[in-house]
């Protein structure tokens, strides 16, 4: 279990709060909560890493913020101006400050790499071309990827994929980064430059960077704050990483470590197996 | 009263369903000025459904002509009528065969593409990526397509009965013998511009917003998965078929009443 003070305060200490998730619960079907009663603060400037098994509601959680559901109890607030998904406008003010890097990259299929990150551009301003030429050669060029501007997205592999859509998340320099599962799939060299470019980005543009990802030593070598959830849609801690590495909570030890024995089990809830196989008495 | 049950069931399910239908058509309406300021992304689907679409329906057109040709002369020939092949040919094909089977094959070649190209980025989260980068999907990826439908759709008809016409011209003169002449003029006395080829093409604009808005309505709301896409494609050519088909029997008795 965590400790009392991780459990009684939601968010880093001092930091000017972006984001607050107040009380927040969510399902996608009724009576089947993905999130249950959660709170969080995310401080201005810092990049904050949610961590989680698999199911546990972290790219849901996402989704909320980003205003692409209604949670069913609490709020999301954003710069204290709770997100109302029936308010069109509002979501249109909101989505334009964010930038979100997708878990399988949702890359435009029938567009090119260049075409893709020149989209956001394209879309909401009036540079011209030459201009979004150069942006564009720039952020693929941060991501290693320059040389593969003119290739088809069928054209590349999978890490290259996420990097493409790394490039068109921040494409319009935005005030705050969603990335879901950044790390996922990309090799060990892809790995590191991608996390040193996520906290170099975050400090460069002075923008508020959430990390949902599995990858505990990545996560946090680069972020200031992170919370561990777990099923079904709870925090279980939170902190800043040498708090968390220091933790004797057995569940946080557990995930941190990646032990497959301890409080959070790794078998779905099931009869035992000798049961289902029809063996013993 | 378990039947009872089942009958609100359904009714209340039916009603449901056409007023989700209302509203996705008019969203879609909504998003329709925001479309046409940048109408460059309507006529690159007009160019692509047209090309999609135009080979099966030349080939089809054509086929449908000599047919055409061939079952008429042999009926009217028996009454000594065989020289109206022409005109009958014509305004089969201009008041119903061209709008009506063209809908079919569309619905059939360009609507399934449509259906399974938006079910396909709805399942590859391209279109919530659009959502949260501030770009409506509706406005950006599916009016375009449906004002490109609705363009392509009396264009394709148009063609198709000119095919047909040839291939009536093929069977009829080039191969059984009616004179070229009579062919050509009484088709010319016999069919009204305005009361039989505009009322042609009125139909096949309809038709052009029924496939199209089937077509979109059915990609964007797929389940996304491959089964949902797979059933949403299927959807498509059923519903549009069928709606086409009863439509057309509307129409024709709006259009072409004697009374």
């Amino acid at each position: 279990m965590p400790s009392e003070s991780t459990r009684t305060n939601h968010g880093p200490v001092g930091a000017d709060t972006l984001i607050e998730i107040d009380h927040v619960s969510f399902g996608y079907e009724p009576g089947r909560n993905v999130l249950n009663d959660i709170s969080m603060r995310f401080g201005r400037g810092q990049v904050t890493a949610i961590l989680g098994g698999s199911g546990c509601g972290k790219t849901t959680l996402l989704r909320l913020i980003g205003g692409v559901h209604r949670v069913d109890q609490g709020s999301v607030r954003v710069d204290a101006e709770a997100i109302d998904t029936r308010n069109a406008e509002q979501l249109f003010r909101l989505r334009r400050r964010l930038g979100m890097l997708f878990q399988f990259g949702a890359l435009f299929t029938d567009l090119s790499v260049f075409e893709n990150v020149a989209f956001p551009l394209r879309e909401h301003t009036d540079l011209d071309d030459a201009m979004i030429r150069d942006i564009v050669l720039m952020k693929l060029n941060a991501v290693g990827l320059r040389g593969a501007a003119m290739l088809r997205i069928a054209e590349i592999s999978g890490g290259m994929g996420r990097r493409v859509a790394l490039a068109r998340a921040i494409a319009l320099d935005p005030e705050l980064l969603l990335y879901d599962e950044p790390f996922t799939g990309l090799d060990p060299i892809a790995m590191g430059v991608t996390a040193n470019l996520i906290r170099k980005l975050n400090d460069a543009l002075g923008a508020t960077s959430l990390i949902v990802s599995h990858d505990v030593q990545e996560c946090f070598e680069i972020c200031d704050y992170a919370y561990i959830m777990a099923a079904p849609g709870v925090v279980i801690a939170h902190g800043r990483p040498d708090e968390l590495n220091a933790s004797a909570d057995p569940q946080v030890r557990q995930f941190i470590r990646g032990e497959p024995d301890g409080p959070v089990p790794f078998h779905y809830p099931a009869p035992p197996l000798a049961q289902d196989l029809g063996l013993g008495a | 009263m378990n039947w009872l049950a089942a009958i609100g069931r359904f009714a209340l399910g039916s009603l449901r369903a056409l007023g989700h239908h209302a509203f996705f058509f008019w969203e879609l309406m909504r998003t329709l000025p925001t479309s046409l300021r940048r109408p460059y992304f309507a006529v690159a689907q007009v160019h692509a459904l047209g090309n999609l679409s135009l080979l099966v329906i030349l080939s089809s057109g054509l086929a449908v002509g000599f047919v055409l040709a061939l079952q008429t002369y042999y009926a009217l020939a028996t009454y000594g009528a065989a020289d109206s092949v022409g005109l009958v040919v014509n305004l089969s094909l201009v008041r119903e065969l061209g709008p009506v089977v063209t809908a079919l094959l569309f619905a059939g070649r360009a609507g399934t593409s449509l259906t399974a190209e938006i079910g396909l980025m709805k399942a590859g989260e391209q279109l919530a990526a659009m959502e949260l980068m501030a770009v409506d999907p509706k406005s950006r990826v599916l009016a375009p397509r449906f004002l490109g439908g609705i363009v392509a759709m009396p264009i394709l008809a148009l063609l198709f009965s000119a095919i047909g016409i040839l291939g009536a011209y093929v069977v009829g003169v080039l191969m059984i013998g009616l004179d070229a002449g009579n062919f050509w003029s009484i088709m010319e006395n016999g069919v009204d511009v305005r009361r039989d080829l505009g009322n042609g093409i009125i139909k096949s604009i309809v038709f052009g917003v029924i496939c199209s808005f089937v077509a979109v309505y059915q990609g964007y709301e797929a389940k996304a998965t491959p089964e949902g896409v797979a059933r949403a494609t299927t959807r498509t050519v059923v519903i549009s078929s069928l709606t086409v088909l009863m439509v057309d029997f509307v129409l024709t008795a709006l259009m072409f009443s004697t009374r």
